[in-house]
């Protein structure tokens, strides 16, 4: 293949960055306008079943909080200094109207402090349906799969007594369907991205990877399958870096420039887990022959939901599923990259950092808010642990 | 998340009634049981309080340890900022719960427990996931130090304040086919559900009891505290003893006590003796542990009664109406961890405070906002706007911590609160004028 002279994914990477930083959902009015009596969804990280609200004829929206772009003037008055950056930033998006399109909010179990901001936002928004997503933490599927199953039921009459669809079986294959060829353009994205991070930085894959916040399954794969084939022909310049998993940033994101910043510090980050929903069911999920779809997702969550810190590890020992992706990959090393009072990733580390001190794998941490705005000193970090991972490989 | 007491236990400079010399017996007597279980083959099962399994526990025959429990006696004991330090030398982040903390710290000290004795490692790590997040991750990172089975009971939240039938089945069907068998297979033994009756049965006397102590703050003055009181109170029937003739004994004696102090007018029993009520206070949060009389003097000294808290609810809230019903017994256990107060959502727990302020007949409210406890913190500042908004009566704001003495502010704190108070006097004096 011939390399180009201009940057073959400029073009799809620009529109994707516009997607990216739509925090006054334009694209979702779009859509709204275009499909008239839709509803739009939002939820919340980690993990939500989007093709349930496809199915229903709904548009999912990911929100990820106001990341660096959103200056909180009312958000902070809600909440204490020692909480999290994401809901004073969601808490501003609602008040200022910015996401007043969202007909509904989606607030899934992932700690605390979502599980209470979905109650603030019953009382902030009251006349905007909020819905508390309980994901099983038991995964025997005659338990938590029946379970789960009921919620994914209950949540789509709410959604229904709002206006949406009535929930099809054929409706929800056909969403799976989209949503498995997303994850297949993800896979492929991240594979290339594993082979060779300087043909696809980090960073645009984040990029890319964000634009579908608020696009259907099926716009966002071919978004990404576009990148894919562009990156493919893209002229590449190697770098001497390090190669690192990024762990610890599933909820709360990193501002794009700090991701940036890893880069330039001489770091290729070959895996992470930003945006982790997107991944958080590992491979197809495929509807047997007489199940009702919905218990698909369900069985899907429960057999194939990949291990986080906000999901329980039964007999399973903690990190080793870190350090497998570690060799599998292969990567030098690992940044802990986790937002300030996140309990879920704070609490995890130490023991994730066992893991990979048992096996010889240099790791280093450091923490961030979404609008952190000085690189200079994680740069000089990230810097310093690339050069010792280079000199001293694992004595690290 | 937070959690109770049993306060009893720790040093106390408050006059003993006959109940409180019961409860201190009971404890003495529980951790000289946990000190020789291993020679006495008795199996230790570390456990939560909100949404604890005691019956369950007890009716196989093991103890239960709680963890909580031990990290706010550290906290009284001034020993915690020590053991915080240790776990946060081992890699365990500034920013994450001090009770999770204090609690590894200990640990890796020797594991010595509030009556200066060696705490038993556990047999069984019985994870009940009530109103908490933070529970999921305290008992990975001790499976992490311990060899020992760890068994979950995944409680749904009451995210529209109800309790729907699936709620409840998907817990029984967990108690039934994980929680009960992994129980037996520790114990070694099958459970006797008559056994368990029997102590639910237990239960539901002790709670009526309880409910006559909370519900005795109504009269003026109330006779006790129900919040710095009010953790000694919760101490046996949120830990060890609910479901024992133990805990049906203290609680009858309590609202003897309590009622022959209402007949005679006597106000509640605070650090620096009786107290003549000046104000009547609703207080939401837990309280801080390692300046406990401190926070308490800072009420008294003041004349501040508290009539109700949500702290003392955590492990049940009895007031609504829930008692164990030993006709039910996988049900009942069911509906008790759902119905924990940490369990509920915002609006739901913001239309409890506000049915104490009203039937309570309180003249302010306040809120200790502490730094470990997001399950409590989070949303607590719109807590205060809604119910300054409902009802009219002003509210009060503090920050401090479960158990890190670095959060606690002594001089701040009690400028706030003298602030607060001399404002409810102000407001007193204006509304009699």
């Amino acid at each position: 293949m011939t390399p180009e002279r201009v940057d073959p994914v400029a073009d799809v990477l620009a529109r994707a960055e516009a997607l990216a930083d739509d925090l006054d959902l334009r694209s979702v009015r779009a859509f709204k306008d275009a499909h008239p009596g839709a509803l739009a969804v939002g939820h919340m990280p980690i993990y939500s079943p989007r093709p349930l609200f496809e199915a229903l004829g709904c548009l999912p929206v990911a929100i990820f909080g106001g990341g660096d772009q959103l200056d909180i003037i009312r958000g902070d008055s809600y909440f204490q200094s020692y909480i999290c950056h994401i809901p004073r930033s969601t808490i501003e998006l609602g008040l200022s109207g910015r996401i007043a399109t969202l007909d509904a909010m989606v607030f899934p179990s992932i700690c605390d402090v979502i599980r209470n901001l979905g109650g603030m936002w019953k009382l902030l928004f009251p006349d905007r349906l909020s819905i508390y997503l309980d994901l099983p933490q038991n995964f025997d599927a005659s338990i938590g799969g029946r379970f789960y199953a009921g919620e994914l039921r209950r949540i789509a009459r709410e959604l229904e007594s709002k206006g949406a669809k009535p929930l099809q079986a054929e409706a929800l294959r056909q969403a799976i369907a989209d949503e498995n060829r997303r994850r297949e353009c993800i896979t492929a994205l991240d594979a290339l991205r594993h082979e060779d991070p300087s043909r696809v930085r980090a960073s645009e894959a984040y990029t890319v990877v964000r634009a579908g916040a608020a696009l259907t399954a099926r716009a966002h794969a071919d978004l990404i399958d576009e990148f894919v084939t562009a990156a493919k022909r893209r002229n590449v310049r190697h770098f001497d870096n390090v190669r690192v998993v990024l762990c610890g940033s599933f909820c709360e994101q990193p501002p794009l420039a700090l991701i940036r910043s890893l880069e330039k510090a001489g770091c290729d980050i070959v895996d992470d887990d930003f945006q982790l929903g997107w991944r958080m069911i590992e491979g197809r999920m495929d509807v047997r022959e007489g199940e009702d779809p919905v218990d698909t997702l369900a069985r899907a969550y429960i057999e194939q939901g990949c291990p986080t810190a906000s999901r329980y590890i039964a007999d399973e020992v903690k990190g080793a599923d870190l350090v497998a992706r570690v060799r599998q990959l292969p990567a030098d090393g690992v940044i802990f990259a986790a937002a300030s009072f996140c309990d879920p990733a704070l609490l995890d580390q130490p023991m994730l950092e066992a893991a990979l001190r048992q096996q010889n794998i240099p790791f280093t941490s450091f923490k961030y808010a979404e609008n952190t705005g000085q690189f200079q000193v994680i740069r000089e970090q990230a810097g310093a642990f690339s050069d010792a991972v280079k000199l001293w490989g694992a004595s690290a | 998340m937070t959690t109770t007491t049993t306060a009893a236990a720790a040093t106390t400079d408050v006059s003993k009634d006959r109940s409180q010399a019961r409860q201190k017996r009971m404890i003495a007597d529980h951790f000289h049981k946990l000190e020789h279980a291993k020679e006495t083959g008795k199996k230790v099962v570390y456990t939560f309080v909100p949404g604890n399994l005691t019956e369950l526990i007890d009716a196989l025959g093991m103890l239960p340890v709680l963890p909580e429990i031990n990290a706010l006696q550290s906290g009284m004991r001034k020993r915690s900022a020590e053991y915080i330090a240790e776990a946060e030398k081992a890699g365990h982040s500034e920013d994450v719960c001090t009770y999770v903390k204090c609690d590894i710290g200990m640990m890796k000290a020797g594991n010595i427990g509030p009556t200066g004795t060696r705490l038993p490692p556990p047999d069984l790590l019985l994870l009940s996931y009530t109103g908490c997040f933070t529970f999921m991750k305290w008992f990975e990172l001790l499976k992490q130090e311990y060899n020992c089975p760890v068994v979950m009971l995944h409680v749904p939240y009451q995210a529209d304040g109800v309790i729907t039938n699936e709620m409840r089945q998907y817990i029984v069907d967990q108690l039934e086919r994980v929680v009960i068998p992994a129980m037996e297979n520790v114990a070694g033994k099958k459970l006797d559900m008559q056994e368990l009756e029997k102590r639910l049965a237990l239960s539901a006397k002790a709670e009526d009891d309880l409910v006559a102590v909370w519900e005795s703050a109504r009269h003026r003055p109330s006779p006790i505290d129900g919040y710095f009181g009010g953790v000694y109170y919760i101490g046996p029937i949120f830990s060890a003893f609910r479901g024992s003739e133990d805990a049906v004994h203290y609680y009858r004696e309590l609202r003897e006590e309590v009622t022959a102090r209402m007949a005679t007018g006597e106000g509640p029993v605070t650090p620096d003796g009786t107290t003549n009520e000046k104000f009547r206070i609703v207080v939401e949060g837990p309280p801080n542990w390692t300046h406990f009389y401190d926070f308490w003097r800072m009420f008294s000294r003041e004349g501040a009664t508290v009539v109700a808290s949500t702290y003392t609810r955590v492990g049940g809230l009895y007031d609504l109406g829930f008692r164990h019903d030993s006709s039910k017994p996988l049900e009942t256990l069911a509906d008790y961890c759902l119905g924990c107060y940490t369990n509920m959502n915002l609006p739901s727990r913001i239309d409890l405070i506000e049915r104490y302020i009203k039937s309570y007949d309180a003249d302010g409210f306040l809120i200790n906002s502490v730094k470990s406890c997001n399950s409590f913190s989070v949303g607590q500042l719109l807590v205060l706007r809604e119910l300054e908004k409902r009802t009219g009566v002003p509210g009060g704001f503090v920050e401090s911590d479960l158990v890190d003495p670095r959060y606690f502010g002594k001089a701040n704190i009690d400028n706030r609160l003298q602030s607060y108070f001399q404002m409810l006097d102000a407001k007193k004096r204006k509304g009699a004028r």
